[in-house]
């Protein structure tokens, strides 16, 4: 699983751009010999277990990643740009970043009275262009960036600026790959695009596929940093979660007693995740057409949406043990 | 061109029925088919349904503008009111509007300068500062000609000077105006374009008529900000007056579908048409509620730039909405060639 | 059973947004004796089924939401408190003093606790309480705490009725239960008249947390028309007129873009007919109920709103005038017994 998360933190895929993720994840789906692959209009993929629609799981991991897209392109060369997703501007003087084509840029800021007055229009990206032709050679408006951060390892621990949510992606697919032929009911795998600018891709893939339940599969906060921002009882390298709740969803007491169960009987480590702010796909999953009774599994990760994502080798090993027992499981 | 008289016409959000009832004679003067649903969107199928029914094309333009509503009667006979959809609030004071359906003339007032403290004529009216004065002796007076609920829209004359032109409700009646010009042009094929409602309070029309249809793509007309103006940073301007349609990357509501994209830009390029990018990331259109629908619908939004978007005296550039026009008429002619 | 047991026991009675399970119990028992079917969702919302006439028979939809605001363990302090959360928007400075009830693995007794004044210091003191101020008191050790209570426990405020002068109670959860005995109101009188329509009562769930089991209640069902019951805000000292409705003058019929114009004004009509008093008011956008969702279901449906007025929303004290409710059953009765195919086919299409 490490050789796949190195591969996919590596992957370009900023909401709204997720081909180069998606490519990747088609060749891997491939070479595990899945046949039952789909792409929809807005770019979701879709994989396929099992015959027939009775009680069918949905198990969705996004594939897109928090980004910045270019909106000007300034006399002396620097670049103006917006956030794609929810970004803390405070996270950003000073980050590197990458562009699809392989440039490489600086956030940089303006001198501002009050450092807590920043926003965005006081940023602006360097590329090292001279001047603005140089810099309409290397990029265009439209263009989008992300994190330049590869994944390092600590220890057990992996970081990388991508680990929301290719950390959720690794763990499907490495349950793809141990997942046996016979199944108690059939289940879809998608990887979701859109989904750190509302749940987008979730919303419609979910209307197509009916499914009777669904699941996703995120990265989820922890409050196990000094004094941290949501005192959530969640921690790095103490299991999965089973979320109870988080802003876009309640997930469906039935699933959550489920999982619990499911977990105990195997003797998988877990937590309890109940998250003040924040959605994942589940919150698009559970209100389709007549609405889809949802849960969610979280892999705890610490600073999201930074260049310095950190989750927990075990609690991903663990992660993909519960995700497996639960689909083959009959619900 | 039909921008004067649908820029005149009064139709806040949820009272479009003027709009509509225009649109609608028009449609019917030129043997288009037409419909409307439960929520008071208009359909126009333009073609026979057979040729390019599998494009199922969807264009959208929203019928509504923003504007108030009357909240309460004061006993001397002044109205309180609401904003109907992000109204700016700093274009409000000294308006003349027209109140409910018979179009009560009245004005929006508020404390004379003269009689104002120092630090209050520092800070910006906000709604509750403000009153529309209908001249009115007292509540009953007033009740008499109009009620609590009643929709307020401005009073403003449309005018064109040199090539520009000037209204209210420029969003999104440029859009409507432009879809007519559309409507009346020959096509290969079939498509629907739908005048929708309720946009400024949520793309609430627009949502329900993509369910309806289930297209397999759309293209939203709109009108979008201007804001190349004195002491505007350039990259603050978002579109520019005279530069050409613009293109929408990214709004809160919608990311633009690449191919949309890709080909709106060829188009324009091949018919040697000057266009420009909205380059900025905020606010929503009907592009969102319609992207979103049952399995996802490729959708784009290309908007005429507009300066002073929401308030009583909007001005675009006409050649900017002609070319809008030609880049329209041309992604229709180019998909229908030749699919998305 | 009268309106006002009904009442009592729906909203002494416990369910949070997200876990209606018991209180769906409660409601469904009491329908049972007028209706046809009962039966649950997905999401849980119930959904009440009364046959009428006709063949083809109108759709109809009254929902009124029957989750009431409340709170979710976030985490268990070392001594044994508990932190939380909201499920749903509340007033913040009602909370300090209050009696609560969490759901662990028995019903625990609780209040909610805050600092005393001479603790609080400096700025802290002149504002109002934040979340993290808070915390949930169960007088229990901390053992006792982590033995019977864990992390996600759902916690609901703790009040009983209050009968106070004339027809005017006060309790918790009246936003929106008091719909629901709204509901239950109409299909009584509905057991007594003919009708052509189907009328399908919806108990819905999560309303608070964003109208959500009536978008898939409303999705599901696929009326052709649907009218939300819920509350609105009851005069008190210093209230802007418009933005307030009297007690005791009847329910309140909502105008605006997010109501069909044709249910308005039938609705004013039937009230006018049989004469039941009621006011009116307006709202300049969607409005913050089911009737929201309603509206932009599917192709589109028409949806109306009628309000029963309400004081102190969001307490522990919602204060109201039964026979403000009495009149709302009856107006959606005589609504519904009025309903026929060629109304429904006149909405489509201004």
């Amino acid at each position: 699983m490490k050789e796949w998360l190195t591969r996919l933190t590596a992957a370009f895929g900023p909401a709204g751009r997720e081909e180069e993720v998606r490519d990747l994840l088609r060749q891997e789906l491939s070479r595990l010999g899945e046949t039952d692959v789909v792409v929809d209009d807005l770019g979701n993929l879709i994989v396929s277990r099992g015959k027939g629609e009775d009680k069918r799981i949905m198990v969705a991991a996004h594939m897109d990643g928090v980004g910045f897209m270019v909106t000007s392109i300034e006399e002396n060369g620097f670049l103006r740009f917006a956030p794609i997703g929810g970004i803390q501007v405070h996270s950003l003087p000073g980050t590197r970043l990458k562009f699809s084509r392989g440039i490489n840029g600086v956030i940089g800021q303006e001198k501002i009275k009050e450092q807590k007055a920043l926003d965005f229009s006081k940023l602006f990206i360097d590329i090292a262009a001279a001047g603005r032709e140089e810099a309409e050679e290397k990029v265009q408006i439209g263009d989008t960036a992300v994190f330049a951060a590869p994944l390092v390892q600590e220890r057990e621990r992996f970081i990388a600026g991508t680990m929301d949510n290719r950390a959720g992606c690794a763990v499907l697919l490495e349950t793809i790959r141990r997942l046996p032929a016979d199944l108690p009911q059939p289940v879809t795998f998608v990887f979701t695009v859109q989904e750190e600018v509302g749940l987008r891709g979730a919303q419609v893939v979910a209307y197509r596929i009916r499914p009777h339940f669904g699941l996703a599969v995120d990265v989820t906060r922890t409050g196990d940093t000094p004094e941290p921002q949501f005192k959530t009882a969640v921690s790095l390298g103490k299991g999965p979660t089973v979320k109870l709740k988080d802003n876009s969803v309640i997930c469906h007491p039935r699933i959550t007693a489920l999982m619990r169960r499911v977990a105990d009987a195997q003797a998988i480590p877990y937590q309890l995740e109940v998250l003040e702010q924040g959605g994942t796909d589940a919150g698009a999953i559970h209100l389709s057409r007549e609405g889809v009774p949802t849960g969610a599994l979280s892999i705890p990760c610490r600073y999201i949406h930074t260049p310095g994502e950190m989750v927990d080798g075990n609690d991903m090993e663990n992660s993909v043990s519960l995700l497996l027992a639960l689909l083959q499981t009959a619900w | 061109m039909f921008l004067r008289e649908l820029s005149e016409l009064p139709g806040v959000s949820g009272n479009e029925g003027r709009v509509r009832d225009f649109i609608r004679e028009k449609l019917s003067a030129w043997g288009i088919r037409h419909d409307c649903d439960a929520l008071g969107n208009l359909y126009a199928y333009k073609g026979d349904g057979a040729t390019g029914a599998a494009l199922n094309l969807m264009l959208a333009a929203h019928m509504d503008e923003v504007g108030l509503m009357v909240s309460a009667i004061e006993k001397s006979g002044h109205l309180r009111f609401y904003k109907v959809g992000g109204i700016d609030e700093q274009f409000l004071v000294s308006c003349p509007v027209y109140v409910g359906n018979a179009g009560i003339p009245g004005v929006i007032g508020a404390k004379a300068v003269h009689l104002q403290k120092k630090e209050e004529r520092g800070k910006p009216l906000e709604v509750d500062n403000l009153y529309i004065d209908i001249g009115a002796k007292d509540k009953d007076d007033a009740a008499k000609v109009i009620k609590v609920g009643d929709y307020v829209s401005f009073a403003a004359r449309a005018a064109t000077f040199a090539d520009t032109f000037k209204g209210k409700a420029l969003d999104n009646r440029a859009g409507c105006a432009a879809l007519l010009e559309i409507l009346q042009r020959d096509f290969p094929g079939s498509f629907t374009a739908v005048f929708t409602v309720q946009e400024e309070i949520g793309s609430r029309g627009a949502r329900a008529a993509a369910y309806r249809l289930n297209p397999r793509m759309a293209l939203v007309v709109e009108t979008t900000i201007a804001a190349d103006l004195p002491d505007v940073e350039e990259k603050d301007q978002v579109t520019l007056l005279g530069k050409g349609p613009a293109f929408t990357l990214q709004d809160d509501s919608l990311i633009v579908h690449p191919r949309i994209l890709e080909r709106l830009m060829a188009v324009a390029q091949g018919k040697g048409i000057p266009c420009q990018f909205r380059r900025f990331t905020g606010s929503f259109t009907d592009g969102g509620s319609i992207s979103q629908t049952r399995e996802g619908v490729p959708t784009g939004v290309i908007s005429t730039p507009c300066r002073y978007l929401h308030g009583p005296a909007s001005l675009l550039c006409l050649d900017d909405w002609r070319n809008l026009v030609e880049v329209v008429d041309g992604f229709i002619d180019s998909v229908m060639a030749k699919g998305l | 059973m009268e309106l006002e047991d009904f009442l009592k026991e729906i909203t002494e009675g416990d369910g949070v947004s997200g876990y209606e399970e018991s209180i769906a119990a409660a409601v469904a028992r009491a329908f049972s004796p007028y209706v046809a079917e009962v039966r649950r969702d997905n999401l849980g919302n119930l959904i009440i089924y009364i046959k009428g006439k006709g063949a083809p028979a109108p759709r109809i939809m009254f929902c009124a939401h029957m989750d009431e605001i409340g709170f979710i363990v976030t985490s268990i302090t070392e001594k044994g408190f508990l932190r939380f959360g909201t499920l749903g928007g509340f007033d913040l400075r009602t909370l300090p003093g209050q009696e609560v009830t969490i759901h662990g693995k028995e019903k625990y007794p609780g209040v909610i606790g805050r600092l005393p004044p001479h603790l609080r210091k400096g700025e802290k003191e002149k504002k109002a309480p934040e979340l993290e101020d808070l915390f949930i008191d169960t007088g229990l050790f901390p053992e006792a705490v982590r033995a019977g209570i864990e992390v996600g426990a759902v916690v609901a405020i703790r009040r009983d009725m209050i009968a106070l002068r004339h027809r005017c109670r006060a309790g918790k959860a009246f936003d929106d239960r008091a719909g629901v005995a709204v509901l239950w109101q109409c299909a009584r009188e509905l057991s007594r008249m003919e009708h052509e329509a189907d009328v399908y009562l919806v108990a819905t769930v999560q309303e608070e947390v964003g109208v959500r089991g009536a978008v898939v209640s409303t999705y599901g069902l696929a009326p052709d028309l649907g009218v939300a019951v819920d509350v609105c805000h009851g005069d008190f000292p210093g209230a802007l007129e418009h933005e307030v409705s009297p007690l005791g003058k009847g329910p309140v019929i909502t105008s605006g873009p997010n109501i069909h114009p044709r249910l308005y004004e039938r609705l004013l009509a039937v009230a006018s007919d049989y004469k039941l008093p009621h006011g009116k008011d307006v709202s300049p956008g969607p409005t913050g109920t089911d009737a929201r969702a309603i509206q932009v279901s599917r192709e589109g449906i028409p949806a109306a709103l009628l309000s029963v007025p309400l004081r102190y929303m969001h307490t522990s004290v919602e204060l109201l005038d039964l026979d403000d409710m009495k009149g709302a059953g009856r107006l959606l009765a005589f609504f519904a017994a009025g309903v026929d195919r060629a109304f429904v086919e006149e909405l489509t299409c201004f």
